[in-house]
């Protein structure tokens, strides 16, 4: 299942929804907006994504996963628009029979949308606002082309 | 043809969309970028360094040598940077 939403991920709600009958492995991340950078103390995120695109990107990284890493449930959801520091921005929850494909999953998973998925940060700060740079680490993780 | 600018891009332009007609002789992303580039001081400055951008056409994403037709969507954006 994937979602681009708005509002906060409830992720108690979602880890339960992870468990499904035949899984032996359940794993989950979450990503939350920081309270600082560099240049000081951040007021809020602002997320933007491309509709469409977003969704579309999103169901292939779910797809090639699910497959490689034989996946019996997997959940994505990405928010987008303001974000408070402390809150959260992603979750990703992979379950499947042995803890290592959940594991394993769950990591590409989130490398992948850092990379492939047309999302945008700016961070707000009291005076000034940064529009986040891709980080070469990150897009040095990512191999394959989906 | 309708053109699509994401983050800085839009910020430096002032505005998200725009609708254009382009010469039949814009025939890729690459001459679209230059010809666009011609059009204010504003586009001039977010196709200055195309390095920095990238592109899809009807929300795929392409290279600078993919053909353009007139009924796409095609949209510039920086890298991304969800997660």
């Amino acid at each position: 299942m994937i979602k681009v939403q708005k509002q906060k991920i409830n992720i108690s709600e979602q880890n339960k929804k992870l468990l499904i009958k035949k899984i032996g492995a359940a794993v989950n991340f979450t990503g939350i907006a920081r309270s600082e950078n560099k240049s000081g103390n951040i007021k809020y995120l602002e997320i933007e994504h491309y509709p469409r695109m977003t969704e579309k990107k999103i169901k292939e990284i779910e797809i090639y996963a699910t497959k490689k890493w034989k996946l019996i449930n997997c959940i994505i959801i990405h928010r987008y628009g303001r974000i408070k520091p402390g809150e959260n921005i992603v979750y990703v929850g992979t379950a499947a029979e042995h803890r290592k494909n959940a594991f394993k999953a769950c990591e590409f998973i989130i490398d992948y949308l850092k990379v492939k998925a047309p999302f945008w940060k700016i961070e707000k700060l009291n005076n000034k606002k940064i529009f986040v740079k891709s980080k070469k680490s990150d897009e040095k993780k990512v191999k394959i082309n989906i | 043809m309708k053109i699509i600018y994401f983050s800085w891009l839009k910020e430096v332009l002032g505005f998200p969309e725009e609708k254009v007609t382009p010469p039949t002789n814009i025939k890729n992303v690459e001459s679209l970028m230059k010809w666009l580039s011609k059009k204010s001081l504003k586009h001039k400055k977010i196709f200055l360094n195309t390095k920095n951008i990238r592109f899809a056409i009807n929300h795929k994403i392409v290279n600078k040598k993919s053909k353009v037709k007139r009924k796409d969507e095609i949209a510039f954006f920086p890298p991304f940077t969800g997660g």
